[in-house]
């Protein structure tokens, strides 16, 4: 696996960038591993975008520092930086054909011509571009134009490549084929991949690595199953797949297990690591998809009782609201598994069992 | 793209303007007949025919007058109109070509400022700014008071009736007419493109030839023929800032129709000089063939 060279590629160490007021990353840090794929993810105005631009160089940090392979380029600009990006609206040059926006990179490095020529055909076939080569970006399709912009990038073979959205003006089953082609790419070429978007399932997908930002800041870095099954806050837990936020009063404690009075609920226990020792309440996320219902009363970590309040279709699964006696109110997911037999309808009365594991303590933003 | 099959290709330059289109159009097309292409044609007439003691057009047919065009006292004048024409739209396009570039890539907010600031100029009649220049630039004006002064020059320099002086004013009158065009070009120039050259490793001088001059092209053009074409039978700047000594075409042409009363070698100056125009637009604007 490729995370395991523990070389630092890029380092933002302590970036801060404000525009006149405000703030658009706030003290920074972060280690981007060599050869791994890396995803910025937030929704707009987080500040991602700016941080990826403090890389590629079209910004410089207000306060902070920015190395690529160790090397302190904070006030380089891009021309200078071995890093090189793919732009959201893909920045094709209209008046040069294929081949000559791929050679670009490659005429202003004054590589040799021939040898120019042979990387541009080998980057042109790597995203399967054959025959498109003297066309004008204005004759291809959303999808083609993409490649390009990807072909003109990697072509310059960068230590780091940026991806800013690259693949948000694509329909939804291009995006998702371009999803696998760029993760089987990165793995081809070893390159550091630096992906930013807003799309939670477009980083689980690809990522080795997810940092979530949210208002400037680094909410939680770890991989895809760490940050979908552990969220540390609110926000990450919401951002990333569906959660059910869940406050709670102490009742009991013992060691690493922990009893929570759910208001307008149940009591639930669960495995915390991370509560303050004097804390009286605590913040639990759980996924909908974790809560297992049963009409029968099984053995399990935790079980309550609940009313079956909504039921919406949604292909593949049901989407379920349950209702305690009590009034808590949340979200469930059960898969469609046969047609003939539905398990579960509305205005039934069921019970919901949820594993210790399945319960995370999360902070509030 | 391909049209339908079986559908009117509605692509609008393709397009006959159809009744309502001409209708809207008659005004313009009236006005152009009044005032442009009858006076053409009869600048025209005029220029193959000949005249007599008085200055009166006699209808002949002959080509001495364009003849005399090609006698080298005229050659000389024109090339000369041409040269000191070139001169200045070189000048134009150096200096406005950084103005119009920064005014197109500044912020929208105070874009309109600056385009109101390149205009400003034009709310004063343009003979008063002409005279304006000179106050400038004879030889007891703020300009040399201002060189005398810090020390530069030591005896006043002679700038007012020089050629010199006739390209600061043709300069100063045209650059306007550079900036505009070439900043409409500019403006609608993508950030992102500019940012990709730098990011694929050129430097602000590669960025510049190989992405932003290319996509700005129709801009530098216009701007380039805006200046070039008027500046050459430009008459009243050189009149004034070159005083007699610096004659252009424009001043011949105008010459002939006043003092000299000789319309009809007027009007033939004048075909050739159209002639220069329509060629040097001919070859600005041909198709590029690598354009799409």
């Amino acid at each position: 696996m490729s995370t395991d060279a523990k070389e630092v590629m890029v380092e933002v160490r302590r970036v801060t960038k404000t525009f006149d007021e405000f703030t658009a990353v706030s003290d920074v840090s972060l280690e981007i591993r060599a050869g791994e794929f890396i995803t910025l993810l937030g929704p707009s105005g987080c500040g991602k975008t700016t941080l990826l631009r403090m890389i590629s160089g079209f910004e410089t940090p207000t306060q902070g520092q920015i190395f690529i392979a160790g090397q302190d380029v904070t006030h380089d600009p891009p021309y200078r930086r071995d890093a090189n990006q793919v732009f959201q609206s893909y920045a094709l040059f209209p008046h040069m054909t294929v081949k000559e926006n791929i050679g670009f990179g490659l005429r202003m490095k004054k590589v040799p011509k021939s040898e120019a020529q042979e990387r541009v055909r080998e980057a042109i076939a790597m995203v399967s571009l054959g025959g498109m080569e003297d066309r004008k970006p204005s004759q291809l399709s959303g999808g083609q134009r993409q490649r390009v912009a990807l072909a003109r990038a990697i072509v310059c073979r960068p230590k780091v490549l940026l991806l800013d959205e690259p693949l948000s003006a694509l329909d939804a089953k291009l995006r998702h084929a371009m999803q696998v082609e760029l993760k089987h790419l990165q793995q081809k070429l070893g390159i550091t991949f630096v992906f930013v978007t807003h799309d939670q399932e477009e980083a689980l997908t690809m990522s080795d690595r997810i940092a979530v930002i949210n208002q400037g800041k680094v909410e939680q870095l770890g991989d895809a199953t760490a940050i979908y099954h552990q969220p540390k806050t609110t926000f990450v837990a919401n951002f990333i797949g569906q959660a059910n936020i869940l406050e709670g009063r102490v009742v009991s404690r013992a060691g690493r297990k922990v009893t929570l009075r759910l208001e307008g609920g149940p009591e639930v226990t669960l495995l915390a690591d991370d509560l303050p020792d004097d804390a009286t309440t605590a913040m639990i996320s759980v996924r909908p998809e974790k809560i297992l219902i049963r009409k029968q009363r099984e053995e399990s970590d935790n079980v309550f009782e609940a009313e079956i309040a909504e039921e919406i279709f949604k292909g593949a699964t049901d989407q379920l609201m349950l209702r305690t006696p009590g009034g808590l109110e949340l979200w469930a997911v059960v898969a469609n598994e046969s047609a003939r037999q539905a398990t579960v309808h509305k205005g039934d009365k069921v019970f919901c069992h949820l594993h210790f594991d399945d319960i995370v303590v999360v902070q509030g933003n | 793209m391909t049209p339908t099959a079986g559908l009117p290709d509605t692509r609008g330059a393709e397009r006959a303007p159809g009744l309502r289109g001409w209708l809207l159009m008659a005004p313009l097309l009236a006005w152009l007949g009044a005032f442009v292409i009858a006076p053409t044609l009869i600048m025209l007439v005029y220029s193959f025919c000949d005249r007599d003691e008085l200055g009166q057009v006699v209808f002949t047919f002959s080509w001495s007058n364009y003849t005399r065009v090609f006698d080298p006292t005229y050659l000389k004048i024109l090339l000369k109109s041409v040269y000191y024409a070139a001169i200045t739209t070189a000048i134009c396009l150096v200096v406005g070509y950084p103005v119009a570039y920064w005014v197109g890539r500044a912020p929208e907010r105070v874009r309109n400022k600056l385009l109101a600031l390149i205009m400003i100029p034009f709310w004063t009649s343009f003979l008063i700014r002409t005279y304006a220049w000179m106050t400038i630039l004879k030889s007891e004006g703020p300009l040399n008071s201002l060189l005398l002064y810090l020390g530069m020059i030591s005896t006043p320099l002679d700038i007012l009736y020089t050629p010199t002086a006739v390209v600061i004013g043709l300069v100063y009158s045209y650059l306007p007419f550079m900036i505009l065009p070439i900043y409409g070009s500019v403006e609608k120039l993508d950030n992102a493109l500019v940012e990709a050259a730098f990011d694929l490793g050129a430097g602000p001088v590669r960025a510049f030839a190989s992405v932003i001059a290319p996509l700005t092209r129709p801009g530098i053009v216009a701007g380039v023929m805006l200046v070039f074409i008027p500046a050459i039978g430009m008459f009243a700047i050189t009149d004034l800032m070159g005083g007699a000594r610096v004659p252009m075409i424009g001043n011949v042409i105008q010459n002939q129709f006043g003092q000299a009363r000789d319309w009809p070698f007027g009007a033939a100056l004048g075909m050739t000089v159209l002639l220069l125009f329509a060629a040097t637009f001919w070859l600005t604007t041909k198709k590029d063939p690598s354009a799409t």
